[in-house]
């Protein structure tokens, strides 16, 4: 964490500098040139909320208490001015009722001219919605003002749904007109028009306004001086199929400069730019790593545990409220303890010098820092040990701030005694504590991409681009997968001609084996160390491939729709057939076509939203336009969900004059065919009165479902969600990386998404893949299961419980085994052993015992 | 009973439990001081006679949170 003085409002008295115990301050520093020579550069300057100031019809800035949503969501922050505490800015009341407007500054060409979705304000309305019912306990009201919910990303439409149907958060459908304040009470009159056109007003305690997302100036003076392209919203212009490249070679963008999106797309685009970035400078990776050359570890068998306590200030975030000094004097008395000290930061570089340094001057051979958490901080304490000799695992900290001074600020006599207590525990287990190796195993540098769509084949590509042989499987005989059906992206992008160039590339490509109709039978080992059979071709043939890392890009189909006459009738069809239908005889001979949304998405059977149809709705609606501008186009939807810029053609088609028509899940159209031709009628809300349409052609919008990967699951051990989609290991800051180490997930074997998004992954999942190939063997954890034999009765109760199925019973041998290299350390087995007969390193029983032991014989 | 002060021993999972009990921290969140922790990695990792240990050494609660 760095930080800077802030010129505008410093005095310049300096007052800071003689304050700043870690001397961290340069008062005199001032801004000066750097040059650095690079091969690639990624920009991710970020975004900006928009800022509402100014616009009469929210009064931001004239009204107290509207805020924006950025603003509340300092409202609901701990850290924030009001201390997590929900209460209003006018008169620090809590609200009884609180409103969202969407679309502030965003798909509102008439204010501001941002004529794009900002794609998160959606999702955050509803989060904040939620999280203030949490935190007010009493009765609230919250109501969500919105034009279209745009709940696209994978689950997003459960949480959604959450928030209204059983945290009971309202959803209006409607575009706020004004905003009045009620000056004695500072509360806020809402006017609006509901659905059918009556206007309503409510009143509110509090309005938030749902910004959206824009550039900042600085960083489109940015791109301006690297010559890059942006778009006339200011984002980055990239290709469809190029989602992370600039207009410039060598130069990429990730995050919300490259278009709106919320956590999980800026996540995997940062790791696609890192990808390509990297994919430029392979040649020169590692060239200039720096080794790290340890001394020969010192050996303490036999000798007596000698304990050096170094007791943390934390600045004052320890020390303002822990007497430390007393802490310290304390720890000198208990057992072992041969040396203590005290440091206004422990963390800081010099003090790791000093502990270096007592550490051979006392010839300590453990080491108890008391301190904040070792969670963030003891790997970094760990490697000091390491620079002097000692085995990293005679270690231990006492997290004294954390879990002390910051949780106890109000009662520091209580905080200093459970200091003592905590330093106790841990100097009894540092006394406990054994030397333990840890074992380098080797990382065989081949990945295995399982599956050959776009997604796959890029990922692959993106990998032997990195230097590193791949293998791909693909279950068909041709590569290309759901993609063969595509026309063209909604740029215009060529889908066809595109595959066309990427599996000619991927063939072509020296480093990459494809396996075509290729079926995993059989799978083993652990990260680094897989080996995976695969059945292939029509022969049946069988490879057993040995490969470091997995990526699964197994795809997802277009749902096959039963409703609606589908099958029945030749002129019902899905958009992907209608798109070919179109291409081949264009829409000349065509009058009326409707189109229906949501087909087999946001419904019972599957609660998820498939993201990508609304706009494969508006491309073909548009390209009908394109042949036949007099053709009639009617798109019967619930919300229209064009995020981000895709909003963009969503406008275009209304301009173009096709009609948009909201009907309701539970009053969906009902279609009929006769000798007359083929009929849709729908309930229009406005009018209040059914609408018929006779129809050439009805269109059904049909989303994803996920492949068919219930076998290869099984066989591999890879989780999927009820959907049958993949889990990731975290959905916002790990999207491409699965649970277990090794293995990578990407493009729509994920969740829905646009070929762009999945081409993206699948660089993301390629780059994730590099971080693990690039090196050509691993460290592992010491903090393994160990089973003694001599004590063991193999009554496999560790096989049975452990989570990840590691222990196995060798039957030839008649023992249980616990492969280090598959162990996770979690110590389940330990914990179920009957007979102690499994003991988990650096979590041994009686290096837990102890500290039950040490906290109660101090009398607590 | 009113200055009865409670001694709880609490195991808490490296993963999950500890890292939200430092997040209490990092929000400043106040409670009280009779919480003494020791961290596992894993809820699972708790040998039941870890906590019989506890109550038989004198502890009035343990809290197992993972």
């Amino acid at each position: 964490m760095a930080y800077a003085i802030d010129l505008d409002t410093c005095v310049g008295c300096g007052l800071c500098e003689n304050m700043c115990m870690a001397k961290a301050i340069k008062y005199n520093d001032e801004e000066h040139e750097t040059n650095v020579r690079v091969g690639s550069i990624i920009l991710s300057p970020g975004t900006q909320g928009f800022d509402p100031t100014g616009y009469d019809i929210w009064g931001y800035g004239r009204f107290p208490n509207v805020v924006t949503s950025e603003g509340f969501e300092r409202i609901l922050s701990a850290g924030g001015p009001y201390f997590g505490h929900v209460m209003r800015p006018l008169d620090r009341e809590e609200p009884k009722r609180i409103a969202w407007l969407q679309c502030v500054g965003s798909r509102d060409t008439h204010r501001c001219g941002n004529d794009y979705c900002s794609s998160v304000c959606c999702m955050y309305a509803v989060k904040e919605a939620m999280i203030a019912k949490e935190h007010i306990h009493g009765d609230i009201d919250t109501v969500i003002f919105y034009m279209d919910m745009r709940t696209v990303g994978k689950d997003y439409e459960k949480y959604f749904l959450r928030a209204r149907d059983k945290d009971g958060v309202r959803f209006v459908k409607s575009r706020v007109h004004s905003i009045d304040e009620i000056p004695e009470t500072g509360d806020l009159t809402v006017t609006y028009a509901d659905e059918s056109g009556n206007i309503i007003e409510e009143i509110f305690s509090m309005v938030v306004l749902s910004v959206g997302l824009t550039i900042p100036d600085t960083a489109i003076e940015l791109a301006n001086r690297l010559d890059i392209d942006l778009n006339k919203n200011n984002f980055v212009k990239t290709g469809p199929f190029t989602p992370v490249a600039t207009s410039r070679p060598g130069i990429y963008t990730c995050g919300v400069f490259q278009g709106p999106k919320d956590i999980p797309g800026s996540v995997i685009e940062a790791s696609a730019a890192a990808c390509l970035a990297g994919a430029d400078l392979s040649e020169a990776r590692g060239k200039d790593t720096k080794v790290i050359e340890l001394p020969k570890q010192k050996d303490i068998t036999g000798e007596e545990p000698r304990i050096g306590v170094f007791v943390c200030n934390c600045g004052i975030n320890i020390g303002g409220i822990i007497d430390v000094t007393s802490v310290q004097d304390y720890s000198a008395k208990l057992p072992n303890v041969v040396f203590t000290d005290q440091n206004l930061f422990t963390c800081s570089q010099d003090t790791q010098e000093k502990i270096k340094e007592k550490i051979k001057e006392h010839n300590l051979n453990r080491v108890v820092v008391a301190s904040c958490s070792p969670k963030t901080h003891e790997p970094m304490f760990m490697e000091t040990l390491e620079a002097c000799g000692l085995n990293r695992y005679l270690f231990e900290m006492a997290n004294i701030r954390n879990q002390d001074s910051w949780i106890h600020s109000k009662t520091p006599d209580l905080a200093t005694q459970k200091a003592k207590d905590l330093v106790r525990m841990s100097v009894a287990r540092a006394a406990a504590l054994n030397p333990l190796k840890e074992k380098i195993i080797n990382v065989i540098q081949r990945a295995l991409v399982i599956g050959g769509g776009i997604a796959g084949m890029n990922s692959a590509l993106s990998l032997a681009h990195q230097g590193f042989d791949v293998v791909i499987l693909e279950k068909d005989r041709e590569l290309g997968g759901f993609s063969r059906k595509l026309i063209h992206t909604i740029e215009g992008g060529d889908v066809q001609a595109y595959i066309k160039e990427l599996i000619g590339k991927i063939s072509a490509h020296h480093r990459i084996n494809i396996l075509k109709e290729a079926n995993v039978t059989a799978f083993g080992g652990y990260k680094g160390n897989f080996t995976t059979d695969v059945i292939v071709g029509p022969d049946k043939e069988k490879h057993i491939i040995k490969h470091g890392v997995i990526i699964v890009a197994t795809g997802a189909n277009e749902y096959q729709p039963h409703e609606y006459l589908y099958g029945d009738d030749d002129r019902v069809m899905t958009q992907v057939e209608l798109a070919d239908r179109l291409e081949n005889k264009g829409a000349s001979d065509l009058k009326n076509i409707v189109m229906i949304q949501c087909v087999g998405s946001r419904n019972d059977e599957n609660q998820e939203c498939s993201r990508i149809c609304c706009q494969s709705a508006i491309k073909n609606a548009l390209d009908v336009k394109e042949s036949n501008p007099d053709a009639q186009v009617f798109i019967l939807y619930r919300d229209i969900r064009t995020y981000g810029l895709l909003e963009g053609f969503y406008t275009e088609a209304r301009r173009k004059g096709v009609i948009f028509i909201q009907y309701k899940q539970d009053n969906p159209p009902d279609v009929q065919a006769d000798s007359q031709g083929l009929f849709v009628t729908v309930r229009d809300h406005v009018l209040e009165r059914d609408i018929r349409i006779q129809t050439d052609l009805l269109a059904l919008s049909t989303g994803f479902v996920a492949a068919d990967t219930e076998k290869l699951s099984r066989i591999m051990k890879l989780n999927r969600n009820p959907e049958g989609y993949f889990l990731e290991a975290h959905v916002k800051l790990r999207p491409v990386d699965m649970p277990g180490d090794g293995i990578f997930l990407c493009g729509t074997a994920h969740g829905p998404k646009l070929i762009s998004e999945a081409i993206s992954q699948a660089q993301a999942a390629a780059s994730r893949a590099t971080t693990f190939l690039a090196n050509s063997e691993i460290k592992l954890s010491a903090i393994t299961a160990k089973v003694d034999i001599e004590h063991c009765v193999k009554c496999l109760t560790c096989v049975r419980s452990c989570p990840f199925e590691v222990p196995v019973f060798n039957l030839t041998e008649k023992v249980i085994e616990i492969d280090e290299a598959m162990c996770h350390g979690c110590g389940v087995c330990a914990g179920v052993c009957p007979r102690q007969a499994i003991q988990l390193s650096f979590y041994e029983d009686d290096q837990i015992a102890c500290k039950i032991d040490a906290l109660l014989a101090g009398g607590m | 009973m009113a200055d009865y002060e409670p001694k709880i021993v609490a195991f808490l999972c490296n993963w999950c439990a500890y890292a939200g009990a430092d997040l209490a921290g990092v929000s400043r969140l106040q409670y009280p001081s009779n919480l003494r922790t020791i961290r596992v990695m894993c809820s699972g990792r708790i040998d039941p006679s870890f906590i019989i240990k506890a109550f038989q050494e004198g502890c009035d609660g343990v809290l197992v949170s993972g």
